[in-house]
C-alpha cells in the first residue's frame, strides 16, 4: 500500500466526479454554479478548468428543466451527473424525478431506462433555517424506480458515484452538509464500492444503532460513550436507503436483540418508521425491548444555533435512547 | 400566420399524407367505439380534427430522429411507424402492446422507432426532449428531436425553463405546439396573457412560426423548413400549429365550455376532407383511390383489433418486473 492521503469528504466527492469524467466520455456534470463558482459547497471547484464547459455545465436556475434534460440525455446515451444545490431545491424537480425518472422503465415495458445520477446536499447544522436544512432522503426512498444512497465516509463519498454511474437506473446521492469538512485518510487504492449493502462501522453485542449519512459520526461518538460504561453498541451504516439491506439490519438486531434507529428525518411517516416496521415484521421474537428512534423534532428547522441543535439527533439523545433499550 | 403555400408536393406524397391522416382518424374512431364497450379503459384522449399536425411533422423526420409526445399521441405513434396492432394491444392493456400493456393510451413507447413516449403530466416531456437533443449534440450526431406539446403546456414553468435552456445551449429540438385553443376546458384567452404562442418562443430568441394546423400541406411546408433549419444550424425551432379538437378532451368531458356552433365551424375545416377536396379539384386523385385507402385502413384496424383481442394478458407474476433493470445488482 502506498502512502495514505489526508483529504476531506468534499475532496472525496470531487475525486469521484473527476474519476468518472476521466474514465467515461459519456459522463458530464450539470447544475447551478457547478462551473465558474466551483459548486455551492465547493465540491466541483477546479473541474471546469480541467474538463471544460461542455462537460461542466452551469445551468440557469431551473431545477425541473435541467433535471429533465439529464433524464433525456441519459436515455440517449450519456451518463449525466445532475447536481442540485440542496434537497429543498430538489422539490422543484420532483415532477421530473418521480413522474419521469422513476417510472419510465416500467411504464415503457423495459424499452427505456434512465441511467442518471443526481447528487444533492442534505441535512441541517449550518444555521441555514427551514428552506436549506431538511432531510428528505427518506421521502425519496419511498419511490419505486429510484435508488437512494447516503455516503457517510470518505471511501463511500468517492466510490459510490462510480458504481451509481454504472447502474442502468436513476440513483440519487445525498451528501450531508456537515460531512463536507470532515477529513481523514483515504487509501490510495480506494475505488468503486457496492451500493446495495449496509456496513457495520463498529461491532458490538449490546444494542444495534442503525443510522446513515450525517448521523453516522454522532452515532459513533455515542457508541464511544456507551463503551465507557461497558455497553457495546453495534453501529450499522445503512449506506443505501433504497433498496434497504434488510439482511444486515436483521442479522445485527438478532444478535444484539435491541435496536435504535437514528435518522435526521422527521419521525412521522419516515424511513425510521419503515426500518422499525421491518424489524417488527421479521425479528419481533428476537427483541428484548421495543425499537427506539432518535429523529429530528417535528418542526421546520429553525435558525438560532441552540434551537437548531435542540431539533436534531445528538450524542446525548442517542446515548439515552440506547440506554433506554437496556433498562 | 404564413399564407397557405401552393400544392408543391408530389401526388405520391399527398396521397401518403391523406392515407396517414385517414389511418389516424379511423383508428381513433375505433378506439372511441371500443371505449364505449369497455374494451379500453382509463383515460382516452382523442385528437380527431388535429391529424394534420402529427402527420405532416412525422413526414419530415428521418428514422434516426426522435419523438417525444403528449398523452394525446395515438396518431403520433401510428404515423411514426409503430404498428396499429401494437398500439391497439396497448390500449387493451395487453402484454403485446407497445409498452407491454403497462402504459395504456397515454404512455405509448417504442424504442425501435425512437418514439420516446407519451407523457401525461402537461409539459413533462419537454425538458426530456431537450435532453435527448443535448445528448445528440454532445455526441456529434446530426439528429432532430421533435417535441409535441399542447397550448396548455405553455403556461407551465417547465416550458419556459426549457425554452430558455434549448435556446441558450442551441439544442436541435423542433418544438411543435399543437394549439387546439383549449387546455382541457379552459380557453386560451382565459389562461394566457399573450395568446400568440409563437411569440413566447421569440422572447427566448428562438426561431418560431405559426401555421394553419388544419392544413396538412401548410404544416408540411412549415415542418420541412423548420427541420431543414435545425439540421443546418443545430438550433431549436418553435412551430405553433393552430388546430382544433373536434371531440371531447377525454371520454369524461361533457364539453360545457364551448358551443356546438363553434365545433361545427371548425369541422368545416376538417384537414382530411380539405386535402381530399383540393386533390380532387386538382385532378390528383380519383374517388376509387380514396375508397381504396378507406378499405385498406379498415382492414388494418380490423386486424389490429383482432390482434389486441387475442393477445394474452401479462401474468400477474410479472407485475414487479422492470421497476429496475434486471441485469442490475
Amino acid at each position: 500500500m502506498t502512502a495514505d492521503n489526508h483529504i476531506t469528504y468534499r475532496d472525496a466527492c470531487r475525486m469521484g466526479i473527476a474519476d468518472a469524467l476521466r474514465r467515461d466520455q459519456r459522463v458530464f456534470l450539470m447544475g447551478e454554479d457547478v462551473g465558474r463558482y466551483g459548486g455551492c459547497y465547493a465540491v466541483s471547484k477546479g473541474l471546469l478548468e480541467e474538463f471544460g464547459p461542455e462537460r461542466i455545465r452551469d445551468t440557469p436556475l431551473s431545477e425541473n428543466a435541467f433535471t429533465g434534460l439529464g433524464i433525456g440525455a441519459a436515455m440517449n446515451g450519456m451518463r449525466p451527473i445532475v447536481e442540485i444545490m440542496t434537497v429543498n431545491f430538489s422539490l422543484l424537480a420532483l415532477d421530473q424525478i418521480i413522474n419521469n425518472a422513476a417510472t419510465i422503465r416500467h411504464m415503457s415495458g423495459n424499452q427505456f431506462g434512465v441511467p442518471l445520477v443526481i447528487r444533492m446536499a442534505t441535512g441541517a447544522g449550518r444555521q441555514l433555517a427551514a428552506q436549506h436544512s431538511h432531510s428528505l432522503e427518506g421521502f425519496y426512498a419511498h419511490i419505486p424506480g429510484l435508488k437512494v444512497l447516503a455516503p457517510a465516509t470518505l471511501e463511500d463519498a468517492r466510490g459510490m458515484l462510480w458504481t451509481a454511474l454504472e447502474d442502468p437506473d436513476p440513483v440519487l446521492i445525498f451528501e450531508h452538509v456537515m460531512l463536507y469538512n470532515t477529513s481523514g485518510a483515504l487509501a490510495a487504492g480506494a475505488g468503486a464500492v457496492p451500493i446495495n449493502k449496509a456496513a457495520i462501522r463498529r461491532e458490538g453485542k449490546s444494542v444495534s444503532l442503525i443510522t446513515y449519512g450525517g448521523s453516522l459520526p454522532k452515532t459513533l461518538a455515542a457508541a464511544d460513550q456507551l463503551a465507557k460504561d461497558g455497553i457495546e453498541a453495534e453501529v450499522v451504516d445503512l449506506r443505501t436507503l433504497r433498496p434497504l439491506d434488510e439482511e444486515t439490519i436483521l442479522a445485527s438486531v438478532r444478535k444484539t436483540r435491541r435496536a435504535v434507529v437514528v435518522d435526521e428525518g422527521w419521525r412521522t411517516g419516515s424511513l425510521s418508521a419503515e426500518i422499525s416496521a421491518r424489524i417488527m415484521e421479521q425479528a419481533l421474537w428476537s427483541l428484548d425491548a421495543p425499537v427506539a428512534r432518535v429523529c429530528s423534532a417535528e418542526v421546520p428547522i429553525p435558525y438560532p444555533r441552540h434551537l437548531e441543535d435542540a431539533a436534531l439527533p445528538n450524542v446525548p439523545t442517542i446515548v439515552a435512547a440506547a440506554r433506554g433499550t437496556l433498562a | 400566420m404564413s399564407p397557405a403555400p401552393k400544392l408543391h408536393l408530389t401526388r405520391e406524397s399527398l396521397v401518403a399524407l391523406l392515407r396517414q391522416m385517414t389511418r389516424v382518424r379511423r383508428f381513433e374512431e375505433k378506439c372511441d367505439e371500443l371505449y364505449q364497450v369497455e374494451k379500453i379503459r382509463g383515460f382516452l384522449h382523442l385528437a380527431i380534427g388535429e391529424e394534420a399536425v402529427c402527420t405532416a411533422v412525422m413526414a419530415n423526420l428521418t428514422p434516426d430522429d426522435a419523438v417525444v409526445a403528449t398523452y394525446r399521441e395515438h396518431g403520433h405513434a401510428l404515423v411514426r411507424g409503430v404498428s396499429a396492432r401494437e398500439i391497439m394491444a396497448e390500449m387493451y392493456g395487453k402484454a403485446q402492446g407497445c409498452s407491454r400493456g403497462r402504459g395504456g393510451s397515454m404512455h405509448l413507447f417504442n424504442a425501435a422507432h425512437r418514439f420516446y413516449g407519451g407523457y401525461a403530466i402537461v409539459g413533462g416531456g419537454i425538458p426530456l426532449a431537450a435532453g435527448l437533443a443535448l445528448a445528440d449534440k454532445m455526441q456529434g450526431r446530426k439528429r432532430v428531436t421533435a417535441c409535441f406539446l399542447g397550448d396548455g403546456a405553455v403556461a407551465e414553468g417547465v416550458f419556459h425553463e426549457t425554452m430558455n435552456l434549448a435556446a441558450l445551449w442551441k439544442l436541435p429540438v423542433l418544438f411543435v405546439c399543437e394549439n387546439n385553443l383549449y387546455a382541457m376546458g379552459t380557453r386560451l384567452d382565459l389562461s394566457e396573457s399573450e395568446t400568440d404562442l409563437h411569440a413566447k418562443a421569440q422572447a427566448y430568441r428562438m426561431t418560431s412560426e405559426s401555421v394553419d394546423g388544419m392544413d396538412v400541406v401548410a404544416v408540411d411546408a412549415a415542418a420541412n423548413k423548420a427541420t431543414a433549419m435545425i439540421r443546418e444550424t443545430g438550433a431549436p425551432y418553435f412551430l405553433e400549429c393552430r388546430t382544433y379538437r373536434f371531440r371531447a378532451h377525454s371520454m369524461f368531458d361533457p364539453q360545457l365550455y364551448r358551443t356546438r356552433e363553434e365545433v361545427e365551424q371548425w369541422r368545416k375545416r376538417d384537414p382530411i376532407a380539405r386535402l381530399a377536396e383540393r386533390m380532387r379539384q386538382a385532378g390528383m386523385i380519383r374517388e376509387d383511390e380514396i375508397s381504396a385507402i378507406e378499405e385498406d385502413v379498415k382492414n388494418e384496424i380490423a386486424e389490429a383489433v383482432r390482434f389486441a383481442e387475442e393477445a394474452p394478458w401479462e401474468a400477474v407474476a410479472e407485475l414487479a418486473r422492470f421497476v429496475y433493470a434486471e441485469s442490475a445488482s
